[in-house]
C-alpha cells in the first residue's frame, strides 16, 4: 500500500490525465424576489486517486458544487460552465443518460446516510441491485460480491446484516452500509458530502481510513466537502477554500496549512481549538457573521470580514492567481 | 480544591423503560448508571463520550428535568431529591441551560428581547416593565448584541447571533451554574471561537460554574477545567484538563484523543491512530464486568468478571480500568 504514490506526485509528474475538469462553474436560483448566485466560476481539476478537499462554511456553496456534478440541482436552479469526466461533458445532461454514469462512474455519498438509503428494502438488496443495475452482475455472485463489500467495510457479521433493513443498523453501519454501495460500482468518482460529521470521531476516524484506502488500492477519485479542517489534514492531498460561492484559495495541503496566504484561511486555521493546543486565552476569531449570499456585491464576498480590506475589496473581486501548484484570489496578498 | 462544591453528584443512575418484552422482565435503558463528582464554583467540567454515552441524560438529571432513578444530587451541599414546588423552583434559577440547536431553542414567534426578558417575569415578577427592558438590554451588550436589536424575531439573526440570544437568556437572572449542552456544535468554525470566548468571558467575569458537555475534544481542551470521560453511562476517567491531555490512562480516553483529526498534515501522518472496532453497545444489556471491553483493545478475561474499580493517579486523577496507564501489547492474554 506503502508503494502506491500519492495522487499529488502523480499530478507533479504529469502522467496522468485528468479525470475531472471543472471549468467556469456557476449555479443560479430564482427565487420569487431576485436570483441568487450560489457559485461563481468554480474551476479545478482532478488526478485519479487524488483526494481533494473542499472547505467551507454555511452558505459557501460546497455542497451545491457536488449536487451539481450529479445533477440534482435544484428545480430553480441554473448551472453554466463546464464538468467534463473522463473528457466528456456532463453538466446538464438529461437524466437518461447521467443515469449511465452516476453510479457507476460517478457517486455520491450524503451526511445523512438515510438519505440514500430505502427505508423499506433490505439492505442486502439495495446493495445487489447496484450490481444489477450498473455491472450486470445478477443472482448469487451478486450476493456474494455484496456480503464481501460488506466484509470489505467491517460491517460485522456481513451475511446475517444483508438481510437488514436501515433502521436496525446503527449510524456508522449506515455509513459504511453506503459507502460499501458506492464502492460495489467500483467509480472512478466519489463525491463525499461531509461523510462523517454526524459519527463520533472514533467511527469517523474508522470511516476516513476507509476513503483514504479506496483511493489507495483503486484509484479512486475523492471530493471530500467537509467544514473539519482536521478531517482534511488527515485524508486529502489537496485543499480548496470557499467562500460566498468563490474560491478563495487553493493548494496541496501542506501548503495551505503552513504556509496560508488568503486572510480567510489565516482565520480559519487560528480560530480552531486544537487537540494538542497548549494555551488556553482567548481564540483568534472572526469578526462578523457568515455570508447572506442575497446581500453580496460584485466584490470580495469575505471584505466585511477582513482585517485587510481596502475600497477596492468591496467593487472588484480580485481575480484567481495562479502559481505553481497554488491560486488565490485576494488583492492585497500574492503568492 | 478548597471550599464546598457547588453540585454534589454521588452515584447517580438514571434508568428508563424500553418496553416490555413478550416473556419476562421489561427492558431498562440504563442511561446513568452511577456517577459521581463534584463541581466546585467558578470551575468549568468538560464531559465527554460518543453519542449514547449519557452525557446530555446527565445534564437533564442534574436540572431535574428528569426524575433520577437512584443516587443523590448536592446543591451547596443540600439534597434536590428533596426539593419540591416552590423550594425547587427558586432554586432552578441558578441554574441555566444552554442547548445545541440555537435556533430551535427561541420561539420563532417572540422576539429576542421577549425571549431574554422571559425569565424575569417568571422569576422576579416584582420589576417593573422599564426595568427589565433595562436588564435585557445591558445583558444584550454582555453577550455582544446591539441593544436595538430586542424587536427582532430570531429568524433574522444567524446560528451565532441566535446562540448569543440563549446565553443571554441563560444569564439574565445570573445563575451559578450554566449546563452547556453542545453549545457550539451546530456552528461554523468561524463563529465556533466567538462563542467560546464569551462563555469563558462570562464565566470569568461572573465566577459561573459551566458544565460542558461536547463530542468535540479539542473544544473541551480548550475550556474546561477538568474533563469527565464518559461510556455507556460510566465515568471511564476524570481528571484535571492537562493531566488528561497529557497522560490518557483508560484506553478508551486513548482510543477518543488518537482518533481526534488535528488540523495539521504532518503531524497527521505520524500519528498513529487506535482504532476502535465496532460501535457503543446497547445500553439495554451493557457487557459484563468492564462495559468497555467488548472494544478495548487490552481487555482481558478478568475485564469480562470483574467491574473495575476507580484508581487514584494522584491530583483527583481517576481511571477505572483493571490495567490502567497500560500501552496495548503490554497486557499478557494469558
Amino acid at each position: 500500500m506503502l508503494s502506491t504514490p500519492r495522487a499529488a506526485e502523480v499530478r507533479a509528474s504529469g502522467t496522468a490525465a485528468p479525470l475531472l475538469e471543472v471549468q467556469g462553474l456557476t449555479v443560479r436560483f430564482r427565487t420569487e424576489r431576485k436570483s441568487l448566485q450560489a457559485l461563481t466560476d468554480i474551476g479545478f481539476s482532478m488526478a485519479p486517486g487524488e483526494i481533494l478537499g473542499i472547505v467551507g462554511e454555511s452558505g459557501s456553496g460546497k455542497t451545491q458544487i457536488l449536487l451539481t456534478m450529479m445533477g440534482l440541482l435544484a428545480e430553480n436552479g441554473r448551472a453554466f460552465g463546464s464538468v467534463k469526466l473522463h473528457g466528456e461533458e456532463v453538466l446538464n445532461l438529461p437524466s437518461d443518460k447521467l443515469d449511465r454514469i452516476r453510479g457507476s462512474r460517478m457517486t455520491m455519498i450524503f451526511q445523512d446516510p438515510m438519505t440514500s438509503l430505502n427505508p423499506y428494502m433490505r439492505v442486502g438488496k439495495q446493495l445487489t441491485e447496484v450490481l444489477v443495475k450498473h455491472r450486470g452482475v445478477g443472482g448469487s455472485e451478486a450476493v456474494r460480491q455484496a456480503a464481501a463489500m460488506l466484509e470489505h467495510v467491517r460491517i460485522p457479521e456481513a451475511q446475517r446484516r444483508m438481510g437488514m433493513y436501515p433502521h436496525e443498523f446503527s449510524g456508522g453501519m449506515r455509513q459504511r452500509a453506503m459507502i460499501a454501495m458506492a464502492l460495489l460500482c467500483k467509480p472512478a468518482l466519489l463525491l463525499a458530502d461531509e461523510p462523517t460529521t454526524a459519527l463520533d470521531v472514533t467511527v469517523q476516524a474508522q470511516i476516513l481510513m476507509l476513503m483514504r484506502d479506496l483511493a489507495r488500492e483503486s484509484g479512486t477519485s475523492v471530493v471530500l466537502v467537509t467544514h473539519d479542517l482536521g478531517v482534511v489534514a488527515d485524508l486529502c492531498d489537496r485543499v480548496i477554500v470557499l467562500y460566498g460561492g468563490r474560491i478563495m484559495e487553493d493548494g496541496p495541503i501542506d501548503d495551505v496549512f503552513y504556509n496560508p496566504k488568503h486572510p480567510y484561511t489565516k482565520g480559519l486555521l487560528r480560530s480552531m481549538p486544537r487537540l494538542d493546543e497548549k494555551t488556553h486565552g482567548d481564540l483568534p476569531t472572526i469578526p462578523g457573521q457568515p455570508p447572506v449570499l442575497s446581500l453580496l456585491s460584485g466584490g470580495c464576498p469575505f471584505e466585511a470580514r477582513c482585517e485587510l480590506r481596502q475600497d477596492h475589496c468591496k467593487s472588484v473581486f480580485p481575480p484567481l492567481v495562479r502559481s505553481g501548484p497554488r491560486r488565490l484570489s485576494c488583492h492585497e496578498v500574492s503568492l | 480544591m478548597n471550599g464546598q462544591p457547588l453540585l454534589s453528584v454521588q452515584d447517580l443512575r438514571v434508568h428508563f423503560g424500553a418496553g416490555k418484552k413478550l416473556f419476562g422482565k421489561a427492558a431498562t435503558i440504563k442511561a446513568i448508571d452511577g456517577v459521581t463528582f463534584d463541581l466546585r464554583p467558578g470551575e468549568t467540567l468538560g464531559v465527554v463520550g460518543e453519542s449514547g454515552c449519557g452525557k446530555s441524560t446527565l445534564g437533564r438529571a442534574i436540572l431535574r428535568l428528569i426524575d433520577p432513578t437512584a443516587g443523590r444530587v448536592l446543591w451547596l451541599g443540600e439534597d434536590m431529591a428533596g426539593l419540591r414546588g416552590e423550594a425547587l423552583r427558586r432554586e432552578r434559577r441558578n441554574m441555566q441551560v444552554i442547548f445545541q440547536d440555537p435556533v430551535a431553542s427561541l420561539d420563532p414567534r417572540m422576539t429576542v428581547g421577549q425571549a431574554i426578558e422571559r425569565p424575569l417575569i417568571t422569576f422576579e415578577a416584582g420589576l417593573s416593565g422599564e426595568e427589565r427592558r433595562r436588564r435585557v438590554q445591558e445583558m444584550m451588550e454582555l453577550v455582544g448584541l446591539p441593544r436595538t436589536w430586542a424587536g427582532r424575531y430570531p429568524h433574522e439573526f444567524s446560528g451565532g447571533q441566535c446562540q448569543r440570544v440563549g446565553i443571554a437568556r441563560a444569564m439574565i437572572l445570573r445563575p451559578k451554574l450554566i449546563v452547556c449542552d453542545e453549545p457550539v456544535s451546530a456552528l461554523d468554525v468561524s463563529i465556533q471561537a466567538q462563542i467560546i470566548n464569551l462563555l469563558m468571558r462570562l464565566q470569568r467575569e461572573f465566577g459561573l460554574s459551566l458544565l460542558f458537555i461536547s463530542h468535540n475534544l479539542s473544544v473541551v481542551r480548550h475550556i474546561s477545567n477538568r474533563v469527565m470521560v464518559l461510556y455507556l453511562g460510566k465515568v471511564m476517567e476524570i481528571a484535571d484538563r492537562d493531566d488528561l491531555y497529557a497522560r490518557q490512562l483508560h484506553p478508551y480516553t486513548q482510543a477518543l484523543m488518537s482518533a481526534v483529526p488535528i488540523p495539521d498534515p504532518r503531524l497527521e501522518r505520524q500519528r498513529d491512530k487506535l482504532l476502535l472496532s465496532g460501535d457503543l453497545p446497547s445500553p439495554i444489556n451493557p457487557p459484563s464486568g468492564c462495559r468497555f471491553r467488548t472494544r478495548c483493545p487490552i481487555a482481558t478475561a478478568r475485564c469480562a468478571a470483574e467491574e473495575p474499580a476507580y484508581t487514584p493517579f494522584g491530583k483527583g486523577h481517576l481511571v477505572a480500568c483493571h490495567y490502567a496507564g497500560t500501552k496495548p501489547g503490554d497486557v499478557s492474554h494469558s
